[in-house]
């Protein structure tokens, strides 16, 4: 059996031990041909924001130890990118013409950044978008004490990255069509509590605006003023690299459709992580999601499903845990339905709830046994089961009936 | 962890605490300091349990960390403090809460750099066996490997 992975990240590294844990490897075995056109040992994408700050050295920044391949059976081939597949045939063709066969195949390819198509951006030297190791370590290249850095998009990764180069450079100003920071992430609150941090640290914002032109180093934006920068980084948004199924023939909305099992509409082939897109249970909506933790577990669920054990991966939910110089925003789910607030100067708590089921919830220094929320919004616990005024005020274990608690914790035998 | 018999004495907080502090003397090891415990009791009337980390079969702080700094090494859940870097996407999904953020100046072994901290089952300090379980004067809390 030949399984074949396309992408070297979460996903993929999700399906090598998908496939370790049901399919045991011999000796002999090394089936498993990972893809990928970076020419890298498996790294957290994440990380490199923590890169560029100083916070973690490339190795540190391996997201398996240097034995994952040999260990797992795995070949990975030196770096080419996949660019057709035939699922007729069974057959992958790389750049350059190789062409490869597999028995089953896992699409882990990711998402690229959304470059909109702002008139003028090839005039800019010095224009990055913030997605791989690669983008990093190019960004890195240029910056100097005297940097001013402008970008476009107040999401989590531009602000990631405006938190991992504020400290080595002059200036960094981000710019967002949104009235609100991270709006796909906080409530209008939240947003102003993280984005006043921000600004104590230097970050300057210019929000409810937009980029109209660029001609070389000066933004013209839409208010008619005008940015010079030295360097560029558009953070406007990632979108599914979806084409590889798509131009073969296979389902795709606005990621690669997949069932539980995370099979493709193609025989054969899986697909899992940002590439896809699944239903979020919170909301009920059909969403791509692109977070490493739900990459990592469709990836394994397609590992496992791939090499012929029986897996269903039914739980995704938005989730997000992201902290800016040391305040931090722990979030899940959908923002819908009645409210429970609790708030000061540096705190927050905001709960959504409706239809007996808790839909989401934002935390902003509010640590403190936060996956008790979470659990509630992925497993649609009803909230009549519990003590519902007990967990608002103190997430844990205590709002859950007896019984409940003793299938968790034991109790005795 | 049987809660009929958990009289909420907290001890097992204060004994944990100890054992990360590689310690000999406990009143000397916390007197004065704020304690960060592994373990946690939670009291709710005349209801006191203890949560520690499940070692769950399908961990999903392991699945889920973005780094790698969670792994399971013989069925244990473990954390590489060198990998961490304190996103708390780990504590965002633990259904226990049994993952915290370390807090700066409570009891942690000096320079550990710890970011998050987990029960360890006492592997990962010199004590080896789970203080929590050794010193609980009820038998409340049990060490048992379920498969």
């Amino acid at each position: 059996m030949r399984y074949m992975i396309i992408g070297n990240s979460a996903a993929a590294v999700g399906a090598v031990e998908g496939i370790r844990r049901t399919n045991v490897r011999t000796d002999s075995g090394r089936e498993i041909l990972l893809i990928s056109d970076e020419p890298r040992h498996t790294y957290s994408r994440p990380l490199i924001s923590y890169w560029l700050q100083g916070k973690v050295t490339e190795e540190k920044m391996r997201y398996r130890g240097l034995d994952f391949y040999d260990k797992n059976g795995c070949i990975l081939l030196p770096p080419k990118k996949a660019v057709r597949l035939d699922a007729d045939r069974k057959k992958v063709f790389l750049a350059g013409g190789r062409e490869l066969d597999y028995d089953r195949l896992l699409i882990a390819t990711g998402s690229s950044a959304l470059v909109p198509p702002i008139p003028g951006l090839e005039t800019v030297e010095h224009a990055f978008t913030f997605m791989s190791m690669d983008d990093a370590v190019a960004l890195r290249k240029i910056l100097t004490a005297e940097t001013r850095a402008l970008i476009v998009g107040a999401g989590l990764i531009g602000l990631k990255c405006a938190e991992g180069i504020r400290e080595s450079v002059r200036s960094v100003q981000v710019v967002d069509l949104a009235p609100q920071i991270l709006s796909s992430v906080l409530d209008e609150t939240s947003a102003k509590m993280m984005q006043d941090h921000l600004e104590k640290k230097g970050i300057l914002f210019d929000l409810s605006n937009s980029v109209d032109r660029f001609d070389q180093n000066r933004a013209f934006l839409r208010d008619k003023t005008q940015i010079e920068f030295d360097a560029l980084v558009l953070a406007a948004g990632v979108k599914p690299s979806a084409d590889l199924v798509k131009n073969a023939g296979g389902r795709v909305g606005r990621g690669i459709v997949v069932n539980d099992k995370m099979e493709t509409s193609l025989p054969g082939v899986y697909a899992a992580g940002d590439c896809t897109e699944s239903l979020d249970v919170s909301s009920g909506e059909i969403k791509v999601m692109a977070l490493l933790p739900n990459a990592y577990m469709q990836g394994e669920c397609a590992g496992v499903n791939m090499a012929g054990g029986t897996a269903s991966f039914t739980q995704a939910v938005p989730m997000n845990a992201i902290g800016f110089f040391g305040m931090h925003a722990l979030t899940a789910g959908v923002y819908t339905g009645e409210t429970y607030v609790d708030q000061d100067q540096e705190h927050y708590k905001k709960l959504f709830y409706g239809g007996n089921h808790l839909n989401g919830v934002i935390l902003i220094n509010r640590e403190e046994k936060a996956g008790v929320y979470t659990s509630l919004i992925r497993e649609r616990t009803p909230l009549d089961t519990l003590d519902f005024d007990l967990l608002c005020r103190q997430p844990g274990l205590a709002a859950f009936a007896q019984t409940g608690r003793d299938a968790i914790l034991g109790g005795v035998l | 962890m049987d809660e009929k018999w958990c009289l909420g004495c907290h001890l097992c907080e204060y004994y944990c605490a100890f054992a990360q502090t590689n310690e000999k003397d406990m009143a000397r090891a916390l007197k004065d300091r704020k304690i960060a415990p592994r373990i946690q009791v939670e009291d709710s009337g005349n209801v006191h349990f203890a949560v520690s980390c499940r070692h769950c079969k399908e961990p999903l702080c392991v699945k889920a960390c973005i780094t790698g700094a969670l792994s399971v090494e013989d069925s244990v859940i473990r954390i590489d403090p060198d990998r961490c870097v304190g996103c708390y996407t780990c504590v965002l999904i633990c259904p226990y809460g049994a993952i915290a953020p370390a807090i700066a100046g409570a009891t942690a072994p000096e320079g550990g750099g710890l970011v998050v901290q987990k029960c360890e089952l006492c592997l990962q300090n010199k004590m080896g066996t789970p203080q929590c379980v050794q010193n609980c004067p009820n038998a409340a809390i049990v060490y048992e490997d379920r498969g």
